[in-house]
This record gives structure tokens, C-alpha cells and sequence, in this order.
């Protein structure tokens, strides 16, 4: 039997001829990413294992996001402890105000096709975008992977995603992700692996499908994978016949295929307060906002912000409506001053931010209370997540977020 | 064979590791300054009522969301003996594996307790609730190395010859 994306990484990653769904496997890791939340816990078990050089410097990616620009005092003990361990191993990828560790990673080409790259954040599921198989794991399996380099994994069994044809207008990756994390469940693809595949697939941009890898996680999924093309090739800076190996084979096993055709797809939401409560915008349509929020390592990117910009320009956003957008990388952010986003959306009345975590994992630029509501871009509405228990947040595309942020209320971008 | 005996704290299905401990409290210095407010989203009072050798059952997909190891360190460190659910997300359940706090998954716990209940486990065995006795699978391998060790940092220890 032939084999998936997953299996075909782990299989040159471990030199073996063959590897099956349920092996347990140790790899060698290509690159690990840290962020500044989870740096001393990660430096504080590493010399406590009794660590005292990671294993290799080039290897080691420390990425400062959610903390920036510092919102607490305390958090800056965060980056004492981050600066003194680059300097003390001798890092030299480090980052301190660069953007969204998500973004950096495969932008940076730090996470590259067939690579196996483990992050301290859920959402490093993100570089399956350029078929990287990674994933995120917690500060103690990160100091053991800093020591040693290797890291034991049970391959996982795959859904095959097929998507064919042409989406609607004003229907996005962002669309896509969502129905599809709405059909799977919040625990549909737990330790399970997404590849994507089809017509509408080959179609989107690198930025789009990482969208869809960014948030795989929310059905539970180890990672989620694109075999890499062209597109992959030219954002990766790799060349095609050095990445010709992966590609899942037409006999390869999938423990399920889920099969869409893309005129079926509508722009939706996912409702408070779960990412698989997913309803039509237009169940929604005429409620009022608080708050929007464009940006984000799901959708901060350059085309998210040009279709925000295309549906706000020459309007305004709703008069007690606050709209924050926060460009995904610093490269993005000037990207789209150059383009002139940054213009638009300012003179639409939007807070511009730096790039960063802050609004995202709640904890700084735009955090609601008790009855407000908002509308964002990010990849999670959980209980508490951008404020208290009782904000209610709902996720949606860019477009829909703009043009919710001009109407005041839920709108469908027209 | 260990056995133990604990009371039940009941809790619903996706249960997510920001009802668990709060990004806002991420930064706080340590995983004992954190623990009050562990599950404050959904129940302010919780991490204040469970006991040394009380028993967490859930129901599906525990521990989803994030990568924070403070989840299960916090559930650890408020005393939880073991957590009994229908089925765990992945990176909480390495996480808790790493760190030494037990995970039993059983389909049917969850809808046949309590809260309050007092039930007993007996590891790779059964679990006894009710006058009932549920069958429990034992972790691979791999994974009782690890919890056997009393998780990572103390395998890793060994490796290292500290």
C-alpha cells in the first residue's frame, strides 16, 4: 500500500522504507520554534533534566510575540530570561519584535517542506502550509527535544480533505476552515492528520492555506498538511525537484475522506462559545458589535488585510464600533503600508497595532468585559478568551469582519 | 497494583485549556500562584473546593486548545488524583503524561456519576462507581516509562545521570 504526506515526512525523516498509522517513532527534529510566554519554564526544566548546551544552535528558533509590546511588569521577566538564554547557548534566530512566531516561522523559511518542526504553541500546525509536518508540545517535551534533538511520536492516521472547483465571491479560506472544523467537531480529527488536496486547493495562496493549517488544531489535528507545489516552492525559496518525494500516493490509506465541492461553501461564523459552533453570517445578520478585530496569525496577513481594506474603503467604521487591526509580521505590516491598507483602514477610523499576540490569546490591546461583543479574525472564541467569561466572541473572515465593523452589526461582505 | 479511592468533581464535554488556567494568568511567576484560578471561567469557586486524592471525570475531548503545560501542572498541583474523561486532546494528554498526572479514558464514567460521588480505581484495571465497575486500558509503553519515572524531567534525569 502506498503512503500519505505524514507518513512519506516521518519515512525520510527516519530513513525507514515503510512506516504505518500506530508506530511509535523517534524523530529527528528539523527546528523548534519557543515563545516568549512559555521561555522560563522551557529553560527552567532544561536545566533541571541536566541540560547544559542544546543540540544544535541552528536549530533553535526563540520567537518574542505574546508579549509584545509588554503589557504587565512581570512580563518582562519574560525577556531577561529569553535574552540571556540566546546569549548563553549563542542563538542567532531570534526575534524580538519581528511579528507572530506562526507568521515568522515558514515566512522566515524556518519551517521548510518535508521538515518536522515541534513549537511551544498550539498552532504551530501552521508550516503544513508548506507541507512541513509540525506541531505544538508543551515546555518539558520542549526541553527534552533542546537536549537531545529527538522526539518519539505515534504516526498518525489521515483524512484526506478533497476540495474542487471555485469559491464563491466573498467566500475564503477562512470560510473553508471553519465549515470544516464545524463538520469534524472540536475533537473530529484529534492525533489524526488533514491533507489537503484538489482544485480549490491548488488554487489558493500559500497565506490562504495557512490559514486552514492554523487552525486544524481546533478539530483536534496533530497537523494538517499540503503537499507543496509552485506556489510552496517560490514562498519556501526550495526548488521543485528537491521536494518531487512528497506527494500522497494514489493507493495511500486514509482512516476518512471528506469530499466538498467549493460552490457549496457560504462565509460563516463560529458562534460563542465553541470554534465548531458554526452558523451561516446571514443566521447573525443585523447583530450588534462592540468590537472587530482583523488580524492575527489565522488571518493577518497581506491578502486578508487587501480585502479588508477593499470592502472598508471610503466608509467608515460604525461610530461606537472599535476596530483593531494588527498585521501579522512586521514584513506584512510594511508590505501594506506600501500597498496602501494601512491608509485605508486608518482613515476608515481603525487602531492600528503592531504585530503581536496581545488581542488574540486576551491579553492586551482590546480586551472586552461582561456583555460587550466582538467579531474576529483569529482562530479561537473560547469562554474568556479576548476578556471575562461574558464577552461574547464570534470568528469570521476579514471580509465579513470589515464590513461587520462598518454596518456596526453582523454584516456578509457584499 | 495501585489502588485509590477519591471524590468526583464533574465537568462537561471540551472542557479547554483556557477554562483551565486563563492566558491572563500565564505570566504569573509560577504554577502555585496560578492555581486559584484555575477553571475560574466556568466555575470562579472550583479550585478552591477540590481536596488532595479528589477525582476529575469528564466527558469528551479534555484538555483541548492550547499548548500551555500549566493545564495539567495546575490540575496536578491543586491535588487532582487522575482525570477520568471519554477522551482527551493531544498535546494535554503528552503534557499530563510528562508530568505525572494520571489520564483514564471511559466512555461511559461520565454519564453514570455524580458530582460528590466517591469512586475507586484500580490502575490498568477497573474503575469501581456505583456498584458498577468500568474496564480501563493500560498506557502504551512508551508512556509508562515516562509516568513510571514520575515524568520527563525525572526520565531525562536519569538520562543525563543527575
Amino acid at each position: 500500500m502506498g503512503h500519505t504526506v505524514i507518513e512519506k515526512i516521518v519515512m525520510r525523516n527516519t530513513g525507514e522504507p515503510s512506516v504505518s498509522p500506530g508506530d511509535i517513532k523517534t524523530v529527528k527534529v528539523d527546528r523548534v520554534m519557543i515563545h516568549d510566554i512559555f521561555i522560563p519554564f522551557v529553560v527552567d526544566k532544561f536545566r533541571e533534566m541536566g541540560f547544559r548546551k542544546v543540540w544544535d544552535q541552528d536549530k533553535v528558533v526563540l520567537i518574542y510575540d505574546h508579549l509584545v509590546p509588554t503589557s504587565a511588569v512581570e512580563d518582562v521577566r519574560h525577556f531577561k530570561i529569553g535574552d540571556a538564554f540566546v546569549k548563553e547557548q549563542g542563538l542567532s534566530h531570534f526575534h524580538r519584535a519581528d511579528g507572530i512566531c506562526h507568521q515568522l516561522m515558514p515566512e522566515m523559511g524556518y519551517a521548510k517542506p518535508g521538515n518536522i518542526v515541534f513549537g511551544t504553541d498550539s498552532h504551530t500546525t501552521t508550516y503544513g502550509c508548506v507541507g512541513c509536518f509540525s506541531s505544538g508540545i508543551g515546555y518539558t517535551e520542549m526541553a527534552a527535544v533542546l537536549g537531545t534533538g529527538e522526539m518519539w511520536i505515534r504516526v498518525p492516521e489521515t483524512i484526506k480533505v478533497v476540495i474542487n472547483g471555485k469559491l464563491p465571491k466573498g467566500v475564503y479560506a477562512k470560510d473553508v476552515i471553519l465549515r470544516l472544523i464545524g463538520d469534524l467537531r472540536a475533537d473530529g480529527a484529534t492525533y489524526k492528520v488533514l491533507e489537503f488536496s484538489g482544485s480549490t486547493i491548488e488554487e489558493m495562496s500559500v497565506s490562504s492555506r495557512m490559514t486552514i493549517s492554523n487552525m486544524a488544531i481546533e478539530a483536534g489535528a496533530k497537523a494538517a498538511l499540503f503537499a507543496p507545489d509552485e506556489k510552496t516552492c517560490a514562498y519556501s525559496g526550495v526548488k521543485m525537484e528537491d521536494v518531487n518525494w512528497l506527494y500522497a500516493d494514489e493507493d495511500a490509506g486514509y482512516c476518512r475522506v471528506m469530499e466538498y465541492e467549493a460552490q457549496e461553501f457560504v462565509p460563516v461564523l463560529a458562534c460563542p462559545s465553541q470554534v465548531d459552533n458554526i452558523h451561516d453570517v446571514s443566521e447573525f445578520a443585523g447583530t450588534k458589535l462592540d468590537q472587530v478585530f482583523i488580524g492575527s496569525c489565522t488571518n493577518g496577513r497581506l491578502e486578508d488585510l487587501a480585502a479588508a481594506a477593499e470592502v472598508l474603503k471610503g466608509k467608515k467604521v460604525a461610530p461606537y464600533v472599535k476596530l483593531i487591526v494588527t498585521p501579522a509580521s512586521r514584513s506584512i505590516y510594511q508590505e501594506a503600508v506600501k500597498a496602501g491598507y494601512i491608509r485605508i483602514l486608518a482613515e476608515a477610523g481603525a487602531i492600528i497595532t503592531h504585530p503581536g499576540c496581545g488581542l488574540c490569546c486576551g491579553r492586551a490591546c482590546g480586551i472586552l468585559t461582561d456583555g460587550e461583543r466582538v467579531l474576529a479574525t483569529n482562530n479561537r472564541n473560547f469562554l474568556g478568551r479576548m476578556g471575562t467569561s461574558k464577552v461574547e466572541i464570534f470568528l469570521g473572515s476579514p471580509a465579513t469582519a470589515a464590513a461587520s465593523a462598518a454596518a456596526g452589526v453582523i454584516a456578509a461582505a457584499e | 497494583m495501585t489502588q485509590f479511592t477519591g471524590k468526583v468533581w464533574l465537568l462537561g464535554d471540551d472542557i479547554d485549556t483556557d477554562i483551565i488556567i486563563p492566558t491572563e494568568y500565564l505570566a504569573l511567576p509560577g504554577v502555585e500562584d496560578m492555581k486559584k484560578y484555575a477553571f475560574s471561567p466556568l466555575r470562579q469557586e472550583l479550585a478552591g473546593e477540590i481536596k488532595e486524592g479528589d477525582i476529575i471525570v469528564a466527558g469528551k475531548n479534555f484538555g483541548c486548545g492550547s499548548s500551555r503545560e500549566q493545564a495539567p501542572e495546575i490540575i496536578k498541583h491543586l491535588g487532582v488524583r487522575c482525570v477520568i474523561a471519554k477522551s482527551f486532546a493531544r498535546i494535554f494528554f503528552r503534557n499530563a503524561i510528562n508530568n505525572g498526572l494520571l489520564l483514564i479514558e471511559n466512555q461511559e464514567l461520565r454519564d453514570h456519576v455524580a458530582e460528590g460521588d466517591v469512586i475507586t480505581v484500580t490502575m490498568g484495571e477497573k474503575i469501581q462507581a456505583g456498584g458498577r465497575e468500568y474496564p480501563i486500558a493500560s498506557l502504551p509503553e512508551n508512556l509508562m516509562d515516562i509516568l513510571n519515572a514520575g515524568g520527563l524531567v525525572k526520565a531525562m534525569q536519569a538520562r543525563n545521570g543527575v
